[in-house]
């Protein structure tokens, strides 16, 4: 019991934590299945995504301005993949990745630009950053509310793939990418509407991020950025499931690290696991097994 | 009594529920021709496959010059799974990497053509001669091993000129036209110093002039080489040119085993191959 | 044949030597606080990581985002092994001082930084060498990273100072240092894949499966050029802490790996001379040629241009660089070799042409 009661708040937080990897990460995934691209520019869509709720914020109401973030987002995430990734489509894959990685510098930068360097920080939200109690335990609400949030968002994402139109579109695209093209598949619109909801969660998933860790600089959007495509690695890139669980399994360990009084190694621990995950899975825990044709 | 050079014993591929191979046993003996025909989706290739170490069987024997190579038995997830015949009798779990095979003295050509894409005709030829070096990272980076080099890229270039590919040796290799790739391909397996050469589908793609050309050159470089050959083939008269024996695939089975005149009259060949595809 | 090899070999060799006349003069003639020096030096330093990433993305066609860790084993190598004895407990003030009580002589040290990156290497080689491009690329990163925690670890201040900054290790005055120690190393990494190790790294880029059907061993061929490449980084690591005086673990973060990636892309992946001349351009853009833009009191005329304020260099910086890689997907050089006789031969078909007209 004392174990339970010392380590309830860091399994809350870290389950809080996990689902909001799970947000990002669905992003990674998503794009990887569908252009095996890496997007690293998607932890900055995360970091923009805060800036622009800390921006309007100061014009407009919350309610008003948290959900015009979100939609901004998703024109964001559009335009990016209009900008950086549709040129380099024929390009060899290379390319399209340090395109990425381009444009993860510029989004930076522009955020150093734009905050003059400065930490910002984000606007309380009324209800979500409340604190409460949980079996004795001091929390924001925003920790019991991410869970419900993300699966809600993850249930409806997967009806979308699984009954929509775009969605059986996308999975025709991820399954061989110029078989569908063939098949009259508009590739450019499922390919943008795989930016859009990438970034569309990953701004949901950055209004609960930073109700709990509130200061936004330019380069936050890195660690959990680079551990939401870990957790998506873990589970098998391309695997939605597999990013969830692995988003969900990170963010336990990594807040369990923590409250061992670990901190150094809270990052680096993500990491230990995902090698050890690899070197006897080699391509996730859920990812398709690739054998080279001779 | 001539030599064996290889020998398979109920060399069984299985993935996962979907037998490729099933069974398969036969012998090449030294200075051999032998063609392993059969239809598309026969498994021949995945045999060739676990010939040269890039799959491992997953039950059976491959010898090589008598010696054992390639050894394994259902175990793991395919202890439950497998579905083949001859469970028990071997015991050991031999899995050498394709490189090491290929040291032994086994050498192949690809299906669809596998050669280094970015590299002239002259450094694909050269490049599996890196192979039979002598040197170490540190005497090759520092040019101690010049006198070496020098011999292998005289090696190569005599290579290339009893191929006939001497006057293109500067090409890149995708330039080439497809019958010269293909030849190419042959010329880098020879470079490789091997005693068995696998050719899978030489003639594929191939005009009938250009096959009877092949016809030519296989059997020249089997005797100038003092090669011992397997092929994977679909062109009949190549086949029935040029092989001492055949042994004839359907289903990851052997159906039939003989000269190219046993093969010819024999009916379970033509129900299951000849019959059907007559042109072919 | 082999002659007109021995000639481009000789020009080369003199372009590199007149190169290093150059820098000497310029060093007598301005001021040793001159912005080109700066770049020169780092320019150097990265264009030796550049090549040592190159060597692995490039030409054995290994993804592996790992440079920045393999950098910091060399930094901190260095560092630890010269630090003088008596400026030791003043650089290790809350560890008594450091465990380590001798130092090594400066050419020593930068060996030993590229020895002790080369070994993390092998072992890192062992378990994530066989995984394919994007998962190997997410399992260096992650190796990197666990480096750079390591190190931050006050469990091991005695011998890494903490996340508390080295200082105090010899250093380098002389543009020409890092000029010779890039040169001789890059050298020598040409000389490797120019060798018959270097022509099995490519059929591997090319090709892993004929690659291992033709007899290349590829699990020693993979780590052999790990190994290699991270020597080197570990050696232009050694020359980073010397050009920044001072060596934090934390410094030594992903984004840099990202950066050097791009240098190599920028520069044409397969293409040393690119990676080269890559490295130069970027480190004088980000840091010297844009500066004005970050002054705010920027005028063209009397026109007092609103938008310069600190961080516009940055951004102007990376609209070049996404403007490059969209413009030009292959590099400057591609993956060719800047070669004089390359040039004539352009320039001799430009004057035919124009003779012809």
């Amino acid at each position: 019991m004392g174990f339970f009661q010392t380590n309830l708040p860091y399994l809350l937080a870290g389950i809080s934590t996990g689902g909001q990897y799970a947000l990002i990460a669905i992003g990674y995934t998503m794009v990887y299945g569908i252009l095996r691209l890496i997007n690293f520019a998607h932890g900055d869509v995360f970091m923009c995504a805060a800036l622009m709720v800390i921006y309007s914020a100061s014009y407009l109401p919350l309610y008003v301005s948290v959900p015009v973030a979100i939609v901004a987002t998703g024109i964001l995430g559009f335009a990016i993949e209009r900008v950086a990734y549709k040129p380099l489509r024929t390009a060899p894959r290379m390319s399209a990745m340090i395109s990425a990685i381009g444009m993860s510098y510029l989004l930076q930068n522009l955020a150093l630009y734009v905050t003059g360097g400065l930490t910002k920080y984000y606007p309380p939200i009324p209800y979500i950053s409340d604190s409460i109690e949980i079996f004795g335990a001091m929390t924001k609400r925003v920790t019991v509310i991410t869970p419900i949030v993300t699966v809600v968002l993850i249930i409806a994402l997967v009806s979308i793939i699984k009954y929509t139109k775009i969605g059986i579109a996308m999975r025709a695209v991820s399954r061989d990418f110029e078989t569908a093209q063939l098949m009259g598949v508009k590739i450019n619109s499922v390919i943008s509407a795989t930016f859009v909801i990438g970034s569309l969660l990953a701004a949901v998933g950055s209004t609960l991020f930073f109700s709990n860790y509130t200061g936004v600089t330019p380069t936050v959007g890195g660690m959990p950025g680079l551990k939401a495509f870990v957790a998506a690695v873990f589970g098998g890139i391309g695997s939605i499931p597999g990013a969830v669980i692995g988003a969900f399994i990170i963010g336990i360990c990594e807040n369990l690290i923590k409250g061992l009084g670990w901190t150094t190694f809270s990052d680096a621990f993500t990491f230990v696991l995902l090698i050890i995950v690899l070197m006897f899975m080699p391509t996730g825990l859920f990812g398709e097994k690739t054998t080279d044709r001779v | 009594m001539s030599e064996r050079v290889l020998e398979i014993k109920d060399l069984t591929l299985q993935f996962g529920g979907v037998v490729a191979v099933n069974s398969l046993s036969m012998y090449v003996d030294k200075g051999e021709i032998v063609s392993l025909i059969g239809p598309n989706g026969a498994g021949k290739t995945t045999a060739f496959n676990a010939i040269t170490g890039l799959y491992v069987p997953t039950n059976g024997q491959i010898l090589f010059e008598g010696k054992k190579i390639i050894e394994n038995y259902p175990h793991g997830k395919m202890k439950k799974l497998y579905a083949g015949s001859e469970n028990g009798k071997y015991k050991e779990r031999l899995e050498p990497t394709p490189d090491k095979v290929t040291k032994l003295g086994v050498a192949r050509t690809f299906q669809n053509i596998r050669l280094w894409k970015t590299q002239s005709v002259f450094d694909n030829v050269l490049i599996a001669k890196h192979m039979r070096r002598t040197s170490n990272v540190f005497t090759a980076t520092f040019r101690l091993n010049a006198a070496e080099e020098k011999k292998q890229r005289e090696e190569t270039a005599e290579l290339l000129n009893i191929l006939g590919l001497y006057q293109v040796k500067d090409q890149n290799c995708t330039t080439l036209p497809y019958g010269l790739q293909r030849r190419l391909e042959i010329a880098r397996a020879l470079a490789t110093d091997p005693k068995l050469l696998l050719l899978d589908e030489p003639a594929a793609g191939m005009n009938p002039q250009e096959t009877l050309e092949l016809t030519e050159f296989i059997g020249r470089i089997r005797d100038d080489f003092k090669l011992t050959v397997c092929m994977i083939e679909h062109h009949m008269d190549l086949v029935m040119n040029i092989s001492d024996r055949i042994y004839v695939l359907n289903f990851g089975a052997l159906i039939a085993k003989g000269t190219p005149e046993e093969i010819q009259s024999n009916p379970t060949v033509i129900a299951a191959y000849l019959g059907e595809d007559k042109n072919a | 044949m082999d002659k007109t090899k021995k000639r481009d070999l000789i020009v080369s060799l003199g372009l590199i030597a007149l190169i290093f006349v150059v820098v000497a003069v310029l060093e007598k003639v301005l001021p040793t606080t001159s912005m080109l020096f700066t770049v020169l030096k780092k320019g150097s330093i990265y264009a030796l990581v550049a090549v040592s990433m190159n060597l692995l993305n490039g030409f054995t066609g290994l993804f592996s985002l790992g440079q920045a860790g393999f950098m910091l084993l060399g930094a901190y190598t260095y560092a630890i092994l010269t630090i003088p004895v008596e400026a030791r407990a003043a650089v290790y003030q809350y560890y008594d001082g450091g465990i380590v009580q001798f130092s090594v002589p400066v050419i020593v040290g930068i060996l030993l930084a590229g020895v002790v990156a080369a070994f993390f290497a092998y072992l890192i080689g062992l378990p994530v060498l066989h995984l394919k491009s994007d998962y190997l690329a997410i399992a260096t990163l992650g190796f990197a990273e666990i480096i750079r925690a390591i190190f931050q670890w006050d469990k091991l201040g005695g011998l890494t100072n903490g996340s508390n900054l080295l200082r105090k290790f010899p250093i380098f005055h002389s543009t020409l240092f890092p000029f010779a120690v890039s040169a001789l190393c890059i050298g020598i990494i040409v000389m490797l894949i120019n060798s018959t190790y270097g022509r099995a790294f490519k059929a591997i880029r090319d090709d892993e499966i004929a690659a291992e059907a033709m007899g290349i061993n590829l699990a020693h061929h993979k780590r052999l050029a790990f190994t290699i490449s991270s020597f080197f980084a570990g050696i232009s690591g050694a020359l980073l802490a010397m050009f920044q005086t001072t060596v934090q673990a934390s410094q030594f973060k992903s984004a840099m790996t990202y950066e050097i990636l791009l240098i190599v892309v920028i520069g044409g992946i397969g293409s040393i001379t690119g990676s080269c001349i890559s490295s130069f351009l970027f480190v004088a853009s980000s840091e010297w040629w844009l500066r004005f833009l970050d002054n705010s009191e920027t005028y063209i005329g009397s026109l007092h241009l609103g938008l310069l304020r600190p961080g516009f260099r940055k951004v102007v910086f990376s609209v070049i660089i996404m403007a490059i890689v969209l413009l030009y997907q292959r590099g400057i050089m591609g993956d060719k070799e800047f070669s004089l006789t390359r040039i004539r031969q352009r320039l001799s078909g430009l004057f035919k042409k124009k003779k012809v007209q």
